[in-house]
């Protein structure tokens, strides 16, 4: 076999702490090495051109790269090689750049270092074989998980793009946070104005199934074919007759329930409709509330219902859908503040959240639109908004920016004033962190036309004293201590991954961070991609983002899944197991361990043996380290490769001791 | 530090060897002795792997895969941590330090934590000092013995 060995200079990057010259020098004298230059920039385009020419000039077989991470380039190499004319697996990449002139300024032993990576990819080159992708039909229908405003978003681009659309919202509505919300930054505009809409073009367009009061059960397949287990939540109201009258919530006796859409700023009934916009409009009994169930006296809502939709012996109802593509808009929750002991930690009522707040602004909200203190419901005339709290926090855990809070504020403050123009705002914050179109602006029009007042510091406590709340903190930029008379204190809570995203990501076999937030392909180049092929994200579940970044990633999201089912066959990575069927004795052991199901049984001249399903096959190799018979090997990582690349490393090394 | 040691890394492509790269763009320093093999999943390392490479002259053996539950593939991690865990037990019944071997799981995002594993783990390995290597001969003569230690050259 001859070999190319490519050494990148990637700028200083590399050759800052590497001597390559000397590595492709050591190259040289490789086994199967045929060529080895050093280039400036592997990856640009007179670089790929160099590559190309050594390949087609020197007749060499296969290309080791030496540069970056290959979870950057190596698929950018492999197209590189196909253009010479190889097979794109006659390819192998040696790490120099992450995994050495990154992480250390010792020249000689980066260079020592650099040349053992590069032995070892040349060993296991050597091995490779050929390997071609066969091609598979893809289920062109595209599932949403979470219906806030960017799922929304990415539901109604895919569905426009004439996909089918199958759209999963956990609580009984869609719309997400956004619903919530009274205005929107930066512009002011009422947030049921211009979300309303587009929630009605979800439950009215034809491509689009909703399944609302549903999550995700289960996940099983792979990119194109995936089959989605659902849980429909028993709502104890047929859906299919309900009308949405109200009817039954005018009725219900029991009306202190919780009332989660409202943030537990006031209560509801047991039987209810979220709020007046709710998408689906449908109503649903709370179990914990409702009377029947308590004491199995009651049935109001069942008489009182026009079109008998009431079921109290509902069950939940489990779906399968079978889809090609997931998206992953799954959102954010508040972290829970009540870590934060000096500011109450929950005990005072008149310290609430920033989505209470919100709530208590919105005339469709628990208070009717008027600001009105939880503990004696009176107007407060002086409002401390409080910042970063769950955010930039080391000692809470939240070392991250939430990023709308600061804007959020400034929006909160500005409506206070319309609302109440006599009164007072106090912002302790530490930064404002304002970088968007129109936000610097926004921020400054708090301060300057409404008269907020802005100081730069942290609150050190908060507690009650004579029906006030006192807050005290400090000013660092007057370094003076200070302390307001507030009448009602907000948090600015910082958000976290929804509840449950971590057990959704385990579903989907994506990965998350500590935080409950999705990790995206690439943390620059691949946003809205996932590790997992055909798996998207979106949103709010990515990482703590506004609703214009929100419904980007929507429409990024729906642009990427438009784009994968624009042929109608996907190609297969070959990269997959083989059966050596002389050395296979059917044991099959593999197939028990293949997470995917991608081997069958067949019968070879009377005998079982084991079948890989080529297109079905992940590629993960766990039946090669199951078969003892070594019978089952994933190509191009052979044992014989994996083994070769240990050898190339000691073999230099082992000496008569 | 005193002269470098051989210390070979078995890596899940998903997590840990992004993890490493994570540490890489970082540019959070560690020692150079390791030598990262990158694996499709840690469900692909056979124990044989990390025995061979000790036997073979390794000083020291790192395997690093995803948190339990967080699986590119769905389960790989769970067979891996029940092959390795078993093998740590069985590496003093062959002579082997226990000491130089460790698996330990680290995501993508862990860039820090990936500093830490490796510094920790050559430190670990340099206490321990250099393996007394077997040379050539000794360990074919050792090799005729048993098909386990079948020479790797
Ligand atoms: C107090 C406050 C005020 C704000 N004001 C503004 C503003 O003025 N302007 C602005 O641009 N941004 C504002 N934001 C930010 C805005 O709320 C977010 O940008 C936006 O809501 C993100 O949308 P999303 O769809 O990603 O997530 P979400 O709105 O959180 O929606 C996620 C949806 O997914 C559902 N879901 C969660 N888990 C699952 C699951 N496992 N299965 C199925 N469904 C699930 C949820 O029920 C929800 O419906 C504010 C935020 C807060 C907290
Ligand atoms: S484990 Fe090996 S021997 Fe057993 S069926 Fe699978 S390939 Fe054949
Ligand atoms: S490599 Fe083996 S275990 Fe993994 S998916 Fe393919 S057949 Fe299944």
């Amino acid at each position: 076999m001859k070999i190319g060995v490519f050494v990148c200079h990637c700028g200083s990057n590399i050759a800052g702490t590497v001597d390559v010259v000397q590595v492709a020098e050591a190259a040289k004298s490789m086994p199967e090495v045929a060529f080895a230059k050093d280039t400036m920039y592997a990856c640009s385009e007179p670089g790929q051109q160099g590559i190309i020419d050594a390949i087609k000039e020197m007749g060499l077989d296969g290309a080791v790269v030496a540069s970056c991470t290959p979870r950057m380039h190596g698929s950018t190499f492999m197209r590189t090689v196909a253009r010479a004319g190889l097979n794109p697996y006659m390819f192998e990449m040696a790490n120099i750049r992450e995994h050495v002139s990154w992480i250390g300024k010792d020249k000689v032993a980066n260079t020592r270092k650099a040349i053992d990576l590069v032995r070892m990819a040349v060993a296991k080159l050597a091995q490779n074989k050929p390997l071609y992708s066969q091609s598979f039909s893809i289920n062109k229908r595209v599932m949403i998980i979470g219906g806030g405003v960017a799922g929304i978003q990415a539901a109604l681009d895919c569905a426009d793009g004439g996909l089918q659309v199958v759209l999963v919202e956990k609580t009984t509505t869609i719309g997400g946070k956004m619903a919530k919300l009274d205005k929107t930054f930066p512009t002011v505009d009422c947030s049921s104005c211009i979300l309303g809409p587009r929630m009605v073009d979800v439950a009215q367009h034809p491509n689009i199934t909703l399944h609302a009061s549903a999550e995700v059960d289960e996940v099983f397949g792979y990119v194109g074919n995936y089959q989605v287990e659902v849980r429909k939540k028993a709502t104890y109201v047929n859906w299919k007759t309900c009308t949405g009258c109200g009817a039954c919530m005018e009725k219900c006796p029991s009306k202190k329930s919780k009332d989660p859409f409202n943030e537990l700023i006031g209560t509801t009934t047991a039987i209810n409709i979220p709020f007046p916009q709710a998408i689906p409009k449908r109503a649903s009994i709370d179990r914990d509330s409702c009377i029947k169930f308590k004491t199995g006296k009651c049935g109001i809502c069942a008489k009182v219902c026009p079109t008998k939709a009431i079921d109290y012996d509902q069950q939940d109802e489990m779906i399968t859908e079978e889809v090609g593509a997931i998206i992953a808009a799954t959102g954010f929750d508040l972290m829970d503040w009540h870590v934060y002991g000096q500011y109450g930690a929950g005990r005072y009522p008149d310290v609430i959240t920033s989505l209470q707040y919100e709530r208590m602004l919105s005339a469709s909200g628990p208070t009717g639109g008027h600001i009105k203190r939880p503990s004696d419901k009176k107007e407060p005339k002086t409002i401390v908004f409080i910042q970063c709290v769950g955010s930039r926090d080391k000692s809470v855990g939240r070392p991250y920016c939430t990023g709308f809070c600061c804007m959020y504020t400034a929006k909160q403050a500005i409506l206070t004033k319309d609302h109440i123009p006599d009164s007072e705002s106090y912002v302790f914050y530490m930064d404002i962190r304002a970088p968007g179109k129109m936000y610097d602006e926004f921020t400054r029009r708090a301060m300057e036309e409404y008269g907020a007042k802005y100081i730069r510091g942290r609150v050190s406590m908060v507690y009650p004293q004579d029906g006030k709340m006192i807050v005290r903190g400090v000013d660092t930029l007057a370094g003076a201590q200070v302390e307001v008379e507030a009448d009602l204190v907000v948090l600015a809570v910082g958000a976290e991954g929804a509840a449950g995203s971590a057990q959704l990501a385990e579903k989907l076999r994506i990965s998350y961070d500590s935080y409950g937030f999705f990790m995206e392909g690439h943390p620059k180049l691949k946003p809205v991609e996932t590790n997992t092929a055909g798996v998207y994200l979106a949103g709010c579940a990515q990482g703590p983002k506004d609703i214009p970044s929100s419904v980007a990633q929507g429409s990024a999201a729906a642009a990427k899944v438009l784009s994968l089912f624009s042929k109608d066959q996907l190609q297969s990575d070959p990269q997959v197991s083989k059966v050596d069927l002389k050395r296979c004795v059917g044991c099959m052991k593999c197939a028990i361990t293949c997470p995917f199901g991608a081997i069958k049984e067949t019968e070879v001249r009377g005998e079982i043996k084991a079948q890989v399903i080529e297109t079905i096959c992940q590629g993960c190799g766990i039946c090669t380290s199951t078969c003892r018979q070594g019978a089952i090997q994933l190509q191009n990582f052979t044992d014989n490769q994996i083994l070769a690349e240990v050898n190339a490393l000691l073999s230099s090394e082992t000496e008569e001791a | 530090m005193d002269k470098e040691l051989r210390i070979v890394g078995f890596l899940c492509n998903w997590c840990s060897y992004g993890g490493a790269d994570t540490a890489g763009v970082g540019r959070f320093v560690q020692p150079t002795d390791l030598r990262i093999i990158r694996m499709p999943c840690s469900g692909r390392i056979d124990p044989l792997f990390v025995l061979k490479t000790l036997i073979g002259g390794a000083d020291g053996v790192l395997v690093s895969g995803c948190h339990p539950r967080d699986c590119h593939y769905a389960e790989g991690n769970y067979y891996a941590r029940r092959r390795l865990e078993v093998l740590k037990r069985f590496l003093p019944i062959i002579g082997i330090d226990p000491g130089r071997f460790e698996y330990t799981w680290v995501s993508a995002s862990e860039g820090q934590r990936w500093q830490h594993v490796v510094t920790s783990f050559t430190n670990q390995i340099h206490a321990l000092g250099p393996v007394q290597r077997i040379g050539r001969q000794s360990l074919a003569k050792a090799c005729s013995l048993g098909t386990v230690l079948e020479p790797l050259a």
